[in-house]
């Protein structure tokens, strides 16, 4: 190198390597504060979690008062065919509407992440993610009013039930389903596909070896995300649904209103620890090795 | 256009003509030429926004160009996919795919030619010794150092055979420590494999170790072509000096066979052809010489003095107001000191008239 | 080409199912009260909107909703800076259980987390009953049905919509920024207002939108746990709409929400798209 000059290559050295990640300060005082006030914030969120998970286990008649350990409530709750009837439609809405919002959530967040400037784009994006940011009482609303007029004009969909839930989910669905994989896009090199193509690979060969391999976390993320919106939603269902369309939410809702019942705890026993058990296993898959 | 093209030399591996590119109301390329030789190492230097990057991006075939043609071989390739083209691109940021272990990066393109896999291990294998990564083929990128990975990504092109490989910033993600190595290997290779290597760089140093031919970008359009020596000894124009660094650019008015610069407060006599509108003079040649005067020698006061292993850097403020950078050798004795009154002179070939 | 064939059917859904509503919903909330089949009668009567203008109950309503909101938000942002801050300084393992601990609630359902504060706060509830079996009170508490019990619910269930984004910023903040304030003779409360409350004050006003836009329209919560008179605009459109059939005037009150809530999304959406 005969030009290189030892003083001039010197300004080419990197300062990145200070930056340390390491976060001190957990033994002072406002670190004293910061941890005191965290428990606080996370006991707010779990004591009544725990406590209704808890009294599931009491024989007591009243959901609240310990009546010694019993697993009748369980039973109970197993027993009840309506419950169980609106839990299993739930649970295939839920997957329908997943599955679909996964279709047009993934192809939308893929388009506005690679496909450029577009004629309307911006009006896609705008409905796309309309139903992130519209109130569920005005989402719910002007579904149930769009069901009434299409039916009124084409016959379809004949009545409703749980056919228009799984529409309306699907559409709420996708809004989540096209953000996670636009992130998750805009976060991924775009020369990635650009060195595929450069290698030889056709666009349709870049986006199966690469693009999709690439997004397939953030697909089965959205599906999860989509899947649990649909399972927890009580108001957009209600107003799209029929009376042979009642969710599980829809039943829980009315159980409430009337009151608090022993069922509910069990109910919340079993979903706790469901969820907790698939999170453990979800958390030791994808565990680093 | 089809009989002088044919004339073209024998050697002529890449031609671009006449290629210009917009974006939006900037103009990246302004009607570009440039002609790149089998088997050469060539590098595009510019600075950000000299279309250097553009360029590069239309011979791989991921822009378009709004005019011009680009000829392979005496072939035009505009319309040609990246994926169909016979050429390769390193680039910047390596683009290893992180969901692929190290041998299956390098074996995609093979894939996709659809070589067979026995071909293909053999092939993989040997380019993991041609870069020094034999054992490597299992890890996956993400447990690679930046070193490795330039490998990784040069083994995957050099894979390819191609007949030019494209290197963005090759060097750029580097630690200083391993770019000059990183340097002299990328040279071997190039040698050894025979494929014409184009790189963008805004490294100047870069560009004058390891290129064949250099063509210094601005704004669009070649401002010079030519050996690293030619162009660091004779710049073309006024923003080619400057651009290449240390050369000190000095403004005044050609009278014949002399150059007044008021701004040093000089007169430089040598070749200055008619219409010169200024000099370039390089600090190395410039020296130190108690009590010169006359033609080529110049009066200051030492206002800084940086002291660079081999030599000491020498800003001197001129009578004219102008400030010379000066090189001063470490065999030519103890600079001299901050503030200190000196009269300097220079040889007539060491001046280089710049044009307007 | 196959771009176009990929997105037409996507859009043709959008149209349909996010479109096509509003535009319906525009248009009856425009139309004249009928006591047919459907309850209303095209018409650019407007008789909804003049319903909403003429009865200070339905703008009460939307005034009452977005100051719960406002409050639900405010309340979020204090208990989730500490656990933000908390949560992001923890190692990275710890950090995992952290979060989970934090989302792991969230994904218990909606209602179950609204029953299980019933559960704590009704009469026969967990706390009364404690209370009463210490012999500290005689008759229970009035808990439940009330307006604190309706905003306990509300943080309750939109907290982690304040920590994350908290969180996220916390992440990206340099942590030697405020050791530089420490190091200038910044003590640590004042390290928080000078530093780490500006920089992440985006991510602040984020956090706050993200509960405050969802809690303007908040219907479950005020009716399973807030007092009668809490007629928030939520509960008032259901209201409208199933018990007294009142089509038009939902609908307006709907694009009513929306339009108060215009300001606030677009606000949200800018701090989104900012690098």
């Amino acid at each position: 190198m005969t030009h290189a000059r030892p003083g001039a290559t010197m300004t080419h050295a990197r300062h990145g390597a200070t930056r340390t990640h390491a976060r001190h300060g957990a033994t002072t005082t406002r670190g004293r504060f910061v941890r005191i006030a965290m428990l606080a914030g996370f006991a707010f969120l779990w004591l009544p979690i725990g406590l209704l998970v808890a009294y599931a286990f009491s024989a007591d008649r009243i959901p609240f008062q310990w009546g010694g350990f019993s697993l009748r409530w369980f039973a109970a709750l197993a027993a009840n065919e309506r419950l169980v009837e609106a839990a299993l439609r739930s649970l295939r809405i839920a997957a329908g509407a997943a599955t679909l919002a996964v279709a047009l959530g993934g192809v939308a967040g893929w388009a506005l992440a690679r496909f450029g400037p577009f004629r309307g784009r911006a009006a896609f994006g705008a409905l796309i993610g309309a139903p992130l940011v519209l109130p569920e009482v005005v989402t719910g609303l002007s579904l149930l009013l769009l069901f009434v007029a299409l039916e009124g004009l084409t016959g379809w969909p004949a009545g409703r039930g749980a056919t228009t839930v799984l529409l309306a989910h699907a559409t709420l669905g996708a809004a989540f389903v096209a953000v996670v994989v636009q992130a998750r896009l805009a976060e991924t090199d775009r020369s990635l596909e650009e060195a595929a193509m450069d290698l030889g690979a056709t666009p349709l060969a870049a986006f199966r070896t690469i693009t999709l391999p690439l997004v397939a976390p953030a697909l089965a993320a959205g599906w999860l995300l989509a899947f649990t919106l649909s399972l927890d939603d009580v108001v957009i269902a209600s107003f799209v649904s029929g009376p042979a369309g009642t969710t599980l939410p829809m039943e829980l809702f009315s159980m409430l209103r009337r009151g608090l019942t022993p069922e509910v705890n069990a109910l919340g026993a079993v979903v706790v620890l469901g969820v907790g058990a698939v999170l453990a296993v979800v958390a030791l898959l994808l565990r680093p090795r | 256009m089809g009989a002088p093209l044919q004339a073209a030399a024998p050697a002529s591996l890449l031609r671009a003509q006449a290629l210009t590119k917009r974006f939006g109301t900037t103009l990246a390329l302004d009607a570009l030429d440039l002609e790149i030789a089998a088997g050469e190492f060539f590098a595009l230097l510019g600075g950000s926004g000299s279309g250097k990057s553009t360029l590069l991006r239309i011979i791989a075939g991921f822009e378009a160009p709004d005019a011009g043609r680009l000829l392979l071989d005496g072939h035009d390739i505009v319309a040609m996919p990246p994926w169909a083209r016979p050429v390769n691109m390193m680039f910047q940021s390596y683009a290893l795919f992180p969901h692929m272990s190290v041998a299956d990066n390098i074996a995609y393109g093979l894939r996709r030619a659809r070589v067979s896999r026995a071909e293909a291990a053999s092939r993989v294998a040997a380019a993991l010794t041609m870069v020094g990564l034999e054992g490597f083929g299992a890890r996956r990128p993400h447990q690679l150092s930046g070193g490795q990975k330039q490998r990784v990504a040069l083994a995957r092109s050099l894979v390819m055979r191609p007949r030019l490989l494209l290197l963005d910033e090759p060097l750029g993600a580097l630690d200083a420590g391993l770019r000059e190595r990183t340097g002299f290997e990328l040279r071997a290779l190039q040698r050894a494999t025979g494929a014409a290597f184009v790189m963008v760089t805004h490294d100047q140093e870069e560009a004058l170790a390891l290129a064949d031919r250099v063509a210094v970008l601005d704004a669009g359009r070649v401002a010079q072509v030519g050996t690293p020596r030619a162009i660091y000894e004779r710049p073309a124009s006024r923003f080619v000096a400057r651009f290449l660094g240390a050369a000190n650019v000095l403004e005044g008015r050609a009278a014949p066979g002399r150059f007044d610069s008021p701004e040093a407060g000089a007169c430089f006599a040598g070749d200055i052809p008619d219409g010169t509108a200024a000099v370039a003079l390089r600090p190395e040649r410039i020296r130190v010489a108690p009590g010169a005067t006359g033609m080529n020698t110049a009066a200051g006061v030492v206002e800084e003095v940086a002291f660079r292993g081999d030599d000491s850097l020498l800003l001197v403020r001129l009578a004219g107001g102008a400030t010379l950078r000066v090189a001063h050798a470490e065999e030519d004795g103890a600079p001299p000191a901050r503030g200190a009154p000196v009269s300097l002179a220079w040889e007539a070939d060491a001046i280089v008239a710049l044009p307007a | 080409m196959t771009r176009r064939l990929l997105l037409a059917p996507v859009a043709a859904w959008l149209l349909v199912f996010v479109a096509a509503p509003a535009a319906i919903l525009l248009a009856i909330a425009l139309a004249e009260a009928d006591p047919g089949v459907p309850p209303f009668r095209l018409a650019l009567a407007a008789a909804g909107f003049s319903m909403l203008v003429a009865d200070a109950y339905y703008l009460d309503a939307l005034l009452s909703a977005l100051g719960v909101a406002a409050m639900t938000a405010l309340l979020c942002l204090a208990l989730g800076y500490p656990m933000a801050i908390g949560i992001a300084r923890a190692a990275p393992r710890r950090r995992v259980l952290l979060l989970a601990a934090l989302m792991l609630p969230f994904w218990t359902g909606f209602l179950l987390r609204v029953g299980a504060w019933i559960g704590l706060l009704r009469d026969e509830g967990w706390i009364n009953g404690m209370l009463r079996a210490a012999g500290i009170i005689e008759a229970p508490l009035p808990l439940l049905y009330t307006d604190g019990a309706m905003l306990a619910g509300m943080v309750h269930a939109y907290l982690p919509f304040a920590v994350l984004p908290l969180f996220a910023a916390l992440l990206r903040l340099d942590p030697t920024l405020a050791e530089a304030a420490a190091d200038l003779g910044a003590r640590p409360p004042v390290v928080f207002l000078t530093v780490t409350l500006p920089a992440t004050l985006p991510a602040a006003t984020a956090g706050f939108l993200l509960v405050f836009i969802p809690a303007a329209g908040e219907f479950v919560i005020p009716e399973l746990m807030g007092p009668p008179e809490a007629q928030l605009v939520g509960r008032v459109l259901w209201q409208e709409f199933f018990q007294n059939r009142d089509w038009p005037v939902a609908a307006a009150l709907a694009v009513a929400l929306l339009a108060l809530l215009l300001v606030p999304i677009r606000l949200f959406q800018r701090i989104e798209a900012r690098p």
